[in-house]
């Protein structure tokens, strides 16, 4: 139904017969392995600087602020120039604190929101490894990150951190559960686990609007618990600064503490990347139905700007919720997910999996 | 290695796990230290230990007369600044039995409500952003430059304005004074519906709030808790009813009482403080009667030998300044009853057993201003 006029495969495709022409099999695997490596680090960078910048306009937009203006037109420059602040800076070496795993905490969280990168659709054709658990890859790899949260928290030697560490690990734990469950609602539906299968499954209609009703609710408690996954507010209590300073990070500095930073950052867009792949359709143009116009010019938009613009759109409603709501309290928060939330996604399979047996669905 | 770290994270023979919360933390709202110990997340009890920003300034009034001691008191609570030097203002015509012009006692009052309201404002803020609201933080400040606009215009100073002197005001207010008050009333009450849609109505606010940190009537008074933070026990405690003084006994207004006794209570009282601030400012501004802005005073202020004692209403509570004289230009003896002193010391009794996030919420909810504790 989508024509071919954007696929990137064809331009992939040119670049693999181009350095097919000039050496082995090997080394054109190797190249292309450094090649994709590269373009991914460049991604992180900027999408990185990018959502920082981005999370403060609309922050100041929520706030009756006007937010960066004065490095570069309209603050553009505003992040690079911190970046370059936060590289310089020097890095406090803590006592009585374990410098192994002191050191290896924002490794661990970098590397993890890095990996999950890899496996998303970002366009037509322009995926760097399509698994055929794709979904069950991305939840497994952000969801290490706790792993590392936890180190920071616990070799930091300070109370504040542990305190901080102990809650986001009650809490991601918990909410994985969640996210878990209602990306399983789709997976149902689409019966593949292949990110790529799940975006063509959703060619004449995306889920959200394809599964029912089950499908709006399960989306939406994706979107309330991947919030409280990657730890933004209002369940930023890993970090809640008016209680506990700065939580699991309060003791880093310098770089190490930017790398927490980004990769919060970085989390946030890989989940709503998910969500808009899972249930917005991906990089899938909107279709209506038999609408032939409407659909011929919808695929005239590049898939890449449909999946950006899906994403960013998530990104702004979880940037939405952090600057508006209040942050709840860790026994409510982890009530919310054993007594409301996990409850209803599980009632909320059941229903999904008898549509499916039954086909009522689009 | 680990093992050392454990030891180094237990303190304490029997094992209590102690967190010092201040003297720099973000939402001590100034140098207190509170000594926390927790089980988990709980808090099982809390001394809290003051005297970071201690000034001295009971015994600084002894070595100064009386139009400098106003300058002082600027400096104890910044937030009710007007109110304070009202109090000890209000202490010396009484002492001297000066009668001030109608026009002061008007103006003395109408700044009086435009501080609480400024207050107010600022507590809203800083309440939104303990519970992690940032945003109420820059709805607040918003609406509280309009006051200190106003504050600007007629006294040059924006916190600290020691406008009010014994025997009436240091000069006139702005010709523009009425104008701009008038039209403050006019946008607040238009954007005093907003706080409630951001932060009133929301579920979580109300969660955290709400049976949150009891004061029962009975601790309230026991502790001499007072102003709205007493109010939301049902406690009547409010000075501009029990002993009115400048222009109170003058206009129409409501005590307001709750009687939730919790967090959500004294949030309730501060918010509905606000709305009946600004009507107070609206009987007031209108009528201000023409006249001197001072009355006559002597050149050196020297109060009869005696004693002295005089309360007001300040945005937290009753300060009372109670003076011993000897005859002199200066007090032989000063002694200021802050509100926030009384206020912080309930801490321990209404957060045992709450949660660390809800101890945020409840010293949020009593606010305390750090240098009115310490003086």
């Amino acid at each position: 139904m989508s024509s071919n006029i954007y696929d990137f495969s064809t331009l992939t495709g040119s670049i693999h017969a181009w350095l097919s022409g000039m050496m082995s099999s090997g080394w054109v695997t190797f190249t292309e392995m450094v090649l994709v490596g590269l373009v991914f680090l460049l991604m992180y960078a900027l999408l990185g600087l990018f959502l920082v910048y981005a999370e403060r306009k609309v922050c100041a937009f929520m706030q009756n602020r006007i937010g960066p203006n004065r490095v570069g037109p309209y603050g553009i420059i505003q992040t690079i120039a911190d970046l370059i602040k936060l590289l310089m800076k020097e890095l406090i070496p803590i006592r009585k604190s374990d410098p192994l795993l002191f050191n290896l905490a924002p490794y661990i969280v970098i590397i993890c929101s890095f990996l999950a990168l890899a496996a998303l659709p970002y366009a037509k054709g322009l995926q760097a490894i399509d698994f055929n658990i794709g979904v069950f890859y991305v939840m497994a790899v952000s969801s290490l990150s706790v792993v590392g949260i936890l180190l920071a928290g616990w070799s930091s030697n300070s109370k504040y951190s542990l305190i901080g560490a102990m809650r986001s690990g009650a809490q991601i734990v918990s909410y994985e559960l969640s996210v878990g469950l209602s990306l399983l609602a789709i997976v149902v539906f689409s019966g593949t686990m292949q990110l790529s299968g799940i975006v063509e499954s959703q060619a004449n209609g995306w889920w959200i609007f394809k599964g029912h009703i089950p499908a709006i609710i399960s989306f939406i408690i994706f979107l309330i618990a991947s919030t409280a996954e990657i730890n933004r507010g209002p369940f930023d209590l890993a970090e809640a600064e008016s209680e506990l300073t700065a939580g699991f990070h309060t003791e880093y500095s310098g770089i190490k503490f930017a790398f927490f930073f980004l990769a919060e950052y970085m989390n946030m867009f890989i989940v709503a990347a998910l969500g808009a792949t899972v249930f917005l359709g991906g990089w899938m143009p909107f279709h209506v139905g038999n609408w032939e116009g409407l659909n011929h010019i919808m695929d005239y938009i590049p898939s890449a700007v449909w999946f950006f613009g899906k994403t960013f759109f998530l990104i702004w409603v979880i940037m939405w919720f952090k600057w508006t709501f209040p942050r709840l309290r860790i026994d409510q928060l982890l009530t919310l997910e054993w007594k409301y939330l996990l409850p209803i996604s599980l009632v909320n399979i059941v229903f999904i999996a008898f549509i499916v047996l039954m086909g009522w669905h689009f | 290695m680990s093992e050392e770290i454990i030891k180094d994270v237990i303190v304490g023979e029997n094992e209590d796990y102690i967190i010092n919360m201040g003297p720099q933390h973000p939402s001590t709202h100034g140098v207190l230290r509170f000594e926390v110990c927790l089980k988990g997340e709980t808090v099982k009890y809390l001394i809290p230990h003051i005297g970071y920003i201690h000034r001295g300034i009971e015994k600084m009034c002894e070595a100064n007369t009386y139009p400098q001691i106003i300058h002082l008191t600027d400096r104890m609570d910044y937030l009710s600044a007007h109110i304070n030097n009202e109090a000890v203002c209000l202490l010396v015509e009484d002492a001297m039995q000066v009668e001030v012009p109608e026009r002061v006692k008007y103006i003395r009052t109408i700044l009086d409500e435009l501080n609480r309201i400024a207050s107010h404002q600022l507590w809203w803020c800083a309440f939104g952003m303990d519970l992690g609201a940032l945003t109420s933080f820059f709805y607040g400040l918003r609406d509280r430059e309009h006051i200190l606009d106003i504050f600007e215009e007629s006294f040059g100073s924006r916190l600290l304005h020691s406008f009010v002197m014994p025997g009436g005001l240091m000069h006139d207010v702005h010709p523009n004074f009425q104008k701009r008050i008038k039209e403050f009333i006019k946008y607040f009450r238009k954007k005093l519906p907003e706080y409630d849609q951001l932060l009133t109505g929301n579920v979580i606010f109300q969660n955290r709030t709400k049976g949150i940190g009891y004061m029962s009537k009975e601790t309230a008074i026991g502790y001499g808790i007072t102003g709205p933070s007493g109010r939301g026990s049902n406690y009547s405690c409010d000075i501009r009813k029990i002993a009115p003084y400048s222009a109170y006994d003058k206009v129409q207004f409501n005590e307001i009482l709750e009687t939730g006794c919790d967090t959500f209570a004294r949030y309730k009282v501060r918010m509905a403080e606000m709305w009946e601030s600004l009507s107070i400012l609206e009987q007031l501004v209108d009528n201000i009667p023409e006249g001197d802005f001072t009355a006559k005073m002597k050149p050196i202020i020297k109060l009869p030998a005696g004693e002295y004692f005089q309360r007001v209403e300040t945005a937290r509570g009753e300060l009372a300044v109670y003076v011993v004289s000897d005859g002199n230009k200066s007090p032989y003896r000063m002694k200021f009853r802050t509100p926030n002193f009384s206020n912080l010391f309930v801490m321990n009794e209404i957060t045992a057993g709450h949660k660390i996030a809800d101890l945020i919420a409840i010293s949020g909810s009593l606010d305390l201003v750090i240098p009115d504790i310490d003086r």
